[in-house]
């Protein structure tokens, strides 16, 4: 696997030193970008709002793009800098406070990009990397299904070869900002009579096209930022498959960890200020809250905020020890779901512990409150435990692939997967 | 710990830990029990040969480093104390080094220092716990009389009182804060041994009453110590925090061992996803304290300027998980984990002491908050 350690251009004796690439960076981020929050997911936005922060977020990664500091760690040959994990964090230090484009890293870059890079074409590679980066293509993930979340292997969404093209016909849930993406990378059954995790092909699918419906769904929290995708006899080129038929599970295997190493704050592939976990210095909000509330003198108060500050940092120095150890070669890939846990943890509490300096707050709230969006923040923390991977798969992950403890117990094994017993149809 | 130390830090902790293997076992441990002492003068003497007690003390002073890194190389000790429960003065010798290494006379730095590198002085530092202001309380205060200063106070628990040789005294006066060395059979001074939780730590209760002792005997000026005492308080509570991951890796190994050979219903623990989630979790804590662990001797190393708390976010962090996580090793192996037979609670004892010990992790969440109060 060769995905977590640095480009080819290790050992190159013409790269950039890390300080000399630091310093370059720091004076290119003071030059270009605004001083500003980075650009994640807003979940109250109104559609123009978000249409036009989404071309800001283009914008954003064309600049970085044109200013030299795109894909540090992507190869030269797709549009990347071919330089190390140690420039990258460089780079991530030094962004840190500025406006940057974090809502078109994850899942564009990891796991969507990270994949190509190990299983696309050529073509396929020289086509939509260079494109990422300049960011002019924004990819989504269509993985999971109505059918069930976890379980991504159990995709029921068809796809039937018919000479040069494959037919499509199923749906797919919980793509974040579909309407505002062009590609996905999608899991498709392309064989029913086969084990499970044998019968599965990946393809890129452009996403505005006929045969694809796209319909947003509404959060607790009020966001329509989620979708779910309907696909009708719609036609895939096979030129757009990713690996081989019916072997998408070897890419599906690789994906998840993509996936979940983004979510833990590991990926070489995903550049700027971290965005959960926080970096070292910023002022966690939570302290400002605490602050505006006037209740800071509260010993209680004092109390909950040392923990969320102490949450909020250890997750940053755990994401980066594992982000490092992977690319030591000291840690398994599989290490990744520990971060993965870690963010969920720290996520969890924060929330809470939010909610409680926030107080009645919570509750009845106007617009210059420091406690607006909290309450609605709140009812969304499962959130942080659900995507990207639940909890309870990065849990089997950490006992199985990094603690070698034995399997959980599967009906689905040496079974075609048609014969698989399946609940009713989804209400979705 | 750091994922990767360089070959000289390698060979350093595998020095040590050779010598722990054979002159610490976990029998010699438990053969400590009844000790009044704790352990052995020959074995600290040839511990301190090893460096233990000299790597945060300059090379002219006689002391000198593994890496450049003392704080982080100080760590590896710790760590290979935690694994195996080791005894010996590890925490008052260390703090006490650094502080006459730093501020100490000429006089303490010849007759003093020497021993306790040397191994031949065991020191205690009497000091009280950190406190929310970001300060750290004493229980004894000191004023001027003539030439001299008169101690008052109780301190405890102190680590090794009975059996120090000298005592590094932390006290309040006036305003700020003072540091004396004081002669343990200097008159006035009475030290009660108390009864000590860990196997091979002994704690004391130090009484000065009315100790009048000559102003030479100040370490740093009188009154303007408060640095001084942050930093022994950081280098402290680093090798605390080394000794409680490697105590608490130490435990989920064998714990997970254990889950793998224990068979209930006709399968092992192991397989149980009840059981198997709790290690996730665990295991989660575990790497967590380490990156810490790690980040605050790092900052401790450097002289950050967050280096206080980062420190006091690894305690809050490290001494609330890592107990926590030893407790459910002892819920996974069932009854057998609550005897003395079974070695687990010899590491909970560790890990409990070093919880509450130079302030708890609820004392240290209340400095987290004032020091960010400090730069916000």
């Amino acid at each position: 696997m060769t995905d977590v350690r640095a480009p080819e251009a290790i050992g190159d004796g013409d790269m950039e030193s890390v300080e000399s690439f630091r310093l370059r960076a720091r004076e290119w981020l003071a030059a270009s970008l605004r001083k500003g929050e980075p650009l994640g997911f807003r979940r109250t936005l109104s559609e123009d709002q978000e249409l036009a922060f989404i071309e800001r977020a283009r914008e954003l990664q064309r600049k970085i793009h044109d200013g030299g500091f795109a894909g540090i760690c992507f190869p030269r040959e797709y549009g990347g800098l071919g330089l190390t994990p140690a420039h990258l964090a460089a780079f991530n230090q030094e962004s840190a406070g500025y406006e940057y484009p974090t809502i078109l890293q994850v899942p564009t870059f990891s796991p969507c990009a990270a994949v190509l890079l190990e299983f696309g074409t050529e073509e396929q590679k020289l086509r939509h990397v260079p494109a990422m980066l300049r960011g002019d293509e924004i990819w989504m993930q269509f993985l999971s299904e109505p059918s069930g979340g976890s379980d991504v292997a159990g995709a029921l969404t068809t796809a039937v070869r018919d000479g040069d093209e494959w037919v499509v016909n199923g749906s797919k849930i919980w793509t974040s900002g579909a309407y505002f993406s062009d590609y996905g990378l999608c899991l498709l059954r392309t064989n029913w009579d086969v084990p499970k995790h044998r019968g599965l092909s990946v393809f890129i699918i452009k996403i505005e096209q006929p045969g694809l419906e796209l319909q947003r769904i509404e959060m607790v929290n009020g966001s329509r930022e989620f979708c779910q995708e309907f696909m009708t006899d719609l036609r895939v080129p096979d030129s757009c498959r990713v690996g081989e038929v019916d072997d998408g599970w070897t890419i599906g295997i690789r994906w998840m960890f993509h996936e979940r190493n983004a979510m833990g704050g590991g990926s070489i592939y995903v550049s700027g200020p971290p965005s959960h976990g926080g970096s070292r210095g910023a002022t966690d909000p939570i302290f400002v809250l605490a602050q505006r509330t006037g209740r800071i003198a509260d010993a209680v108060v004092r109390d909950r905020l040392g923990e969320a500050i102490a949450m909020r940092r250890v997750h940053t120095e755990l994401s980066e020890r594992i982000g490092a150890g992977m690319v030591a070669g000291a840690f398994p890939d599989t290490i990744a779901a520990v971060a993965r846990l870690m963010t969920a943890m720290s996520e969890v509490r924060r929330h809470t512990i939010a909610t409680e300096i926030a107080g009645p707050a919570i509750a009845g709230w106007d617009a210059d409150d420091p406690a607006t969006g909290l309450g609605l923040a709140y009812l969304n923390r499962q959130s942080s435990c659900i995507g990207g991977g639940t909890t309870e798969m990065a849990r089997n992950n950490i006992s199985e692939r990094v603690l070698g403890m034995p399997r959980e117990i599967v009906m689905d094994k040496n079974v075609p997967y048609r014969d698989v017993p399946k609940g009713p149809p989804s209400p979705r | 710990m750091e994922i990767t130390l360089s070959a000289d830090q390698e060979l350093f902790r595998e020095t040590t830990q050779r010598f722990l293997d054979d002159r610490s076992s976990i029998a010699a441990v438990r053969a400590f029990r009844y000790s009044p002492d704790g352990f052995e003068r020959d074995y600290w003497r040839q511990g301190a040969e090893l460096g233990w007690t000299s790597l945060v003390v300059p090379e002219e002073l006689g002391g000198g480093s593994v890496s450049g890194h003392e704080v982080v190389d100080l760590t590896l000790v710790a760590d290979a104390f935690g694994r195996r429960v080791a005894p010996g003065p590890l925490l008052p010798a260390n703090a006490v080094a650094a502080a006459l290494a730093r501020s100490g006379s000429a006089q303490q730095q010849t007759e003093v220092l020497p021993g306790i590198i040397d191994g031949t002085i065991v020191p205690a530092w009497c000091v009280g716990a950190p406190t929310a202001d970001g300060g750290t309380a004493s229980g004894v205060t000191a004023r001027a009389d003539g030439d001299g200063v008169v101690l008052d106070g109780v301190q405890a628990p102190v680590e090794s009182a009975v059996q120090a040789d000298v005592l590094l005294v932390t006290c309040g006066m006036g305003d700020g804060v003072a540091q004396f060395l004081v002669a343990p059979d200097a008159p006035g001074v009475s030290i009660t041994p108390l009864e000590s939780l860990d196997l091979t730590r002994r704690y004391g209760r130090v009484e000065l009453s009315g100790v009048r002792v000559p102003a030479s005997t100040a370490v740093g000026v009188p009154g303007e110590a408060a640095a001084d005492v942050e930093r022994q308080l950081q280098l402290v509570l680093v090798m605390q925090l080394a000794e409680s991951v490697g105590a608490a890796e130490t435990v989920f190994d064998f714990t997970l061992e254990w889950a793998f050979d224990r068979y209930s219903f006709g399968r092992p623990l192991a397989s149980y996803q009840e059981i198997k989630h709790r290690f996730a979790d665990m295991k989660t804590w575990l790497e967590a304290s380490h990156a810490i662990a790690a980040a605050a001797a790092r900052s401790v190393q450097a002289e950050a300027a967050d280096a206080a708390q980062t420190v006091s976010i690894a305690v809050a962090y490290v001494d609330e998980y890592v107990p926590e996580l030893i407790q459910d090793c002892v819920q996974m192996h069932g009854g057998i984990g609550v005897t003395y037979e079974h070695d687990i609670h010899l590491y909970l004892r560790r890990a409990t002491v070093n919880r509450v010990l130079h302030g708890t992790p609820a004392d240290h969440r209340q400095r987290i908050t004032t020091l960010q109060e400090r730069v916000a």
